[in-house]
């Protein structure tokens, strides 16, 4: 569970999220949306410890993030439009490097096991730069799910994808976001963003505008908040 | 406590690792290091006039420019790797405290300049006419300097790396502050070539021992606010 309390962030003079609050629960497909540089991505890098709040409070699990950051990056996994993947060394050496780094216990199984479900099984002893796109993204999934972390953060995986590299992911995620893992994804993508999300979040001047349950709405309906809020 | 600092070890050492794979793959990085260094020994000994009086004065600062600019080039790429494509957050994501990646790329680059210099000094030996003898007491006081040069060059690395004019900034910020390590190696560099007593020049080799301290000791206090956003 993810707890955001009253959480602030500012760049120089300019300010972010103002006093931001939002519980995502356990099991929970939280897809985030709103317009460009409205702080999506600042919340993710704040959750996933990459960057420290200017004020406010995130908990994870109960435990305060601000206490013990470097245990509490074990529950936490990251998927960004960036790959995080060293292109000149192969899947197997990226994987690998990356086990280490989170003490996988039977790193071989696992990142077998890993590399079969993102379909990338066979190609793993190629280097990461002569990947697709779309393969280094799955690439990218099996690094963050390594050491199986109960919260998976998503900042715009989309992007860069065709429609069907995009239709693998969400096959992958749907399938990641069957085992009871929580998961915050932001996207520019609407439709694919409501899709994907059990409950659906907008957030506009700092703050979460809107908040609903994805069976409770239609995608007009999500649409129409979405540009109320200048998001389109 | 011996489990967690076995595991902080343990992701030293992976970064270690990971940086020697990609340069084993790569061969970027060491080659140029190596051609530089090399040409910089070769040139200095083209131009200079090595009578044995001029040797002794010039060889020591011949060989510490070598090593400190071919130091610089692969400090310069030091974080390149974590910089493209954002790799620097996947290390930041770890669960180990931010100093193990300070650590990990310090060792890395410290193995890397020491691969150059394996090569480099039986050249600069040979041909500025020196003893082969002096070569266990100069490798010591060439790894003293090594490490002090990569201890503070791994964290300016890191700030110079964000910045767009990082090949210019590097060597601007990193020279001045290593002015007293690289001070000390040429004067305890001149004295093995003299074959003096190390006794004679015990303060240079405390200081350069002490700069060593101070710039691990600083760097590793403050790497986690240089790479934090």
């Amino acid at each position: 569970m993810i707890e955001l309390r009253n959480l602030t962030k500012t760049f120089g003079h300019r300010l972010v999220l103002r006093g931001l609050n939002a519980t995502i629960h356990e099991g929970d497909f939280v897809t985030l949306m709103g317009a460009n540089g409205v702080g999506k991505t600042t919340l993710i890098h704040l959750i996933a410890t990459l960057s420290k709040p200017s004020g406010g409070h995130i908990f994870i699990n109960g435990y305060n993030l601000a206490n013990s950051p470097s245990e509490l990056r074990r529950f936490i996994g990251l998927v960004s439009h960036k790959t995080l993947l060293y292109d000149d060394l192969t899947a197997d050496q990226n994987l690998r490097f990356y086990a280490r780094m989170y003490d996988v216990a039977e790193a071989t199984q696992r990142i077998e096991t890993l590399l079969n479900q993102v379909g990338l099984l066979g190609r793993q002893h190629d280097p990461v730069r002569t990947y697709s796109r779309g393969m280094q993204q799955r690439l990218a999934i099996a690094r963050a799910m390594l050491h199986n972390p109960p919260i998976l953060l998503l900042d715009e995986p989309d992007t860069g994808l065709d429609q069907q590299a995009t239709q693998r992911l969400s096959n992958l995620l749907m399938a990641v976001g069957a085992t009871q893992r929580t998961i915050l994804m932001t996207t520019h993508n609407l439709d694919w963003g409501v899709e994907m999300g059990s409950r659906l979040l907008i957030l506009a001047k700092g703050k979460i505008v809107y908040d609903v349950q994805r069976q409770d709405v239609t995608v007009s309906e999500v649409q129409k908040q979405y540009e109320a809020f200048g998001a389109s | 406590m011996i489990g967690n600092f076995r595991s902080y070890l343990r992701k030293i050492l992976a970064i270690v690792g990971k940086d020697v794979a990609t340069e084993i793959r790569t061969k970027e990085m060491m080659s140029a290091m190596f051609v530089f260094s090399l040409l910089i020994i070769f040139i200095f000994n083209f131009t200079f006039d090595l009578r044995a009086e001029n040797v002794r004065t010039l060889a020591p600062g011949v060989l510490w420019v070598a090593i400190a600019f071919a130091g610089m080039l692969g400090l310069s790429r030091s974080f390149i790797l974590e910089r493209d494509k954002g790799v620097l957050d996947g290390l930041l994501l770890a669960p180990v405290d931010r100093s193990a990646i300070y650590f990990g790329k310090m060792l890395g680059n410290v193995l890397f300049i020491s691969s150059v210099e394996i090569v480099i000094l039986p050249v600069f030996v040979i041909l500025f006419n020196q003893s082969l003898a002096s070569l266990p007491k100069l490798s010591g006081v060439v790894l003293l300097g090594t490490i002090g040069l990569a201890g503070v060059g791994t964290l300016f690395s890191a700030m110079a790396v964000h910045t767009r004019a990082r090949e210019v900034l590097l060597p601007i910020m990193l020279f001045p502050v290593i002015v007293p390590v690289i001070l000390a190696a040429v004067r305890l560099t001149a004295a093995i070539l003299d074959q003096n007593p190390l006794g004679e020049v015990s303060h240079w080799l405390t200081l350069l021992v002490a700069f060593d301290v101070i710039f691990i000791a600083t760097s590793f206090m403050l790497f986690e606010f240089v790479v934090e956003e």
